[in-house]
């Protein structure tokens, strides 16, 4: 079970595919801070990516910062491993770190379940919003409810986000 | 005049921990009423990677017309997975869209 609205940000240190270790309190100064669960090899992680991409990059100079993290265990799906991770965090640009949970205790510790799964904090690392990027996973063009951007901006506005929890919708993580 | 030959068999595999099947069969049942094809589609569950090998599994949602996929892939790899789509304009999707699947049930009837 994923952890409660209101809750406080669980502090991590995970390795990301530029060789560095990242954690949430590199990122003291982000007024908003997302730690989003995703992978490689998932269709849904995919469809999502770049709209993911396009968020972080909009709203880079707003002080808001994703931190993405790769659950799964790569021996079950090899498309998961850190070297493939590497490579898609590279090819696909990714604006924002790309971190293996290898022992995928942070994963646990947050009750993720799904790629992708959005944990936003607000600037006092509240859990504001959980669950989808938005409500159409198929067609960027189609969506109605960008509940990401939504969250985000009602956030960066001192207010409330207009919905706070969606069903996470993607494949599941991928346990040991 | 030409007449289409109604297939006998048509399945849809599915894994249950990828959440679009219900839509991927929900469309192609719309699409087999607009055809006016009455076959009920069989519904299999894979479950395990040895039947997803044995199944030549792709990924989930898998649609087969008298054993031949909608969107082949003849060399794998098969395994208990999501199964990525690509629209025609290149978009990654868990599941084919309405227009996809329209083509490859036109195609594949066509052969027949």
């Amino acid at each position: 079970m994923a952890i409660a609205l209101e809750s406080r940000l669980i502090s991590f240190a995970l390795k990301g595919t530029d060789e560095k270790v990242h954690g949430p309190e590199l990122y003291t100064g982000a007024k908003v801070l997302g730690v989003i669960f995703s992978c490689n090899h998932c269709p849904y992680a995919q469809a999502w990516e770049g709209r993911l991409i396009e968020i972080q990059r909009d709203y880079a100079g707003r002080s808001v910062q994703f931190l993405l993290i790769n659950s799964n265990d790569p021996a079950k799906y090899p498309d998961d491993s850190f070297p493939k991770m590497q490579r898609r965090a590279q090819e696909k640009g990714y604006p924002f770190p790309y971190l293996f949970d290898e022992t995928q205790e942070v994963a646990r510790q947050y009750g993720a379940t799904r790629t992708p799964e959005i944990f936003l904090f607000d600037e006092r690392r509240v859990l504001r919003y959980h669950g989808a990027p938005d409500d159409n996973y198929e067609n960027p063009g189609a969506v109605r409810q960008p509940y990401l951007r939504s969250a985000i901006e009602a956030l960066l506005g001192g207010k409330t986000p207009p919905t706070a929890e969606t069903k996470p919708v993607g494949c599941t993580i991928k346990w040991k | 005049m030409r007449t289409e030959s109604i297939p006998a068999r048509i399945e849809l595999l599915y894994w249950e921990e990828c959440p679009s099947y219900d839509l991927a069969l929900q469309r192609l049942r719309e699409l087999l009423a607009e055809r006016q094809i009455a076959t009920p589609v069989r519904l299999i569950e894979v479950t395990t990677e040895q039947q997803a090998e044995q199944l030549r599994f792709p990924g989930s949602p898998t649609i087969r017309i008298e054993g031949q996929d909608l969107f082949p892939v003849p060399d794998g790899p098969y395994g208990l997975t999501c199964r990525v789509y690509r629209t025609d304009d290149g978009r990654v999707t868990p599941l084919p869209t309405t227009e996809m699947m329209r083509k490859a049930i036109n195609g594949i009837l066509r052969e027949e």
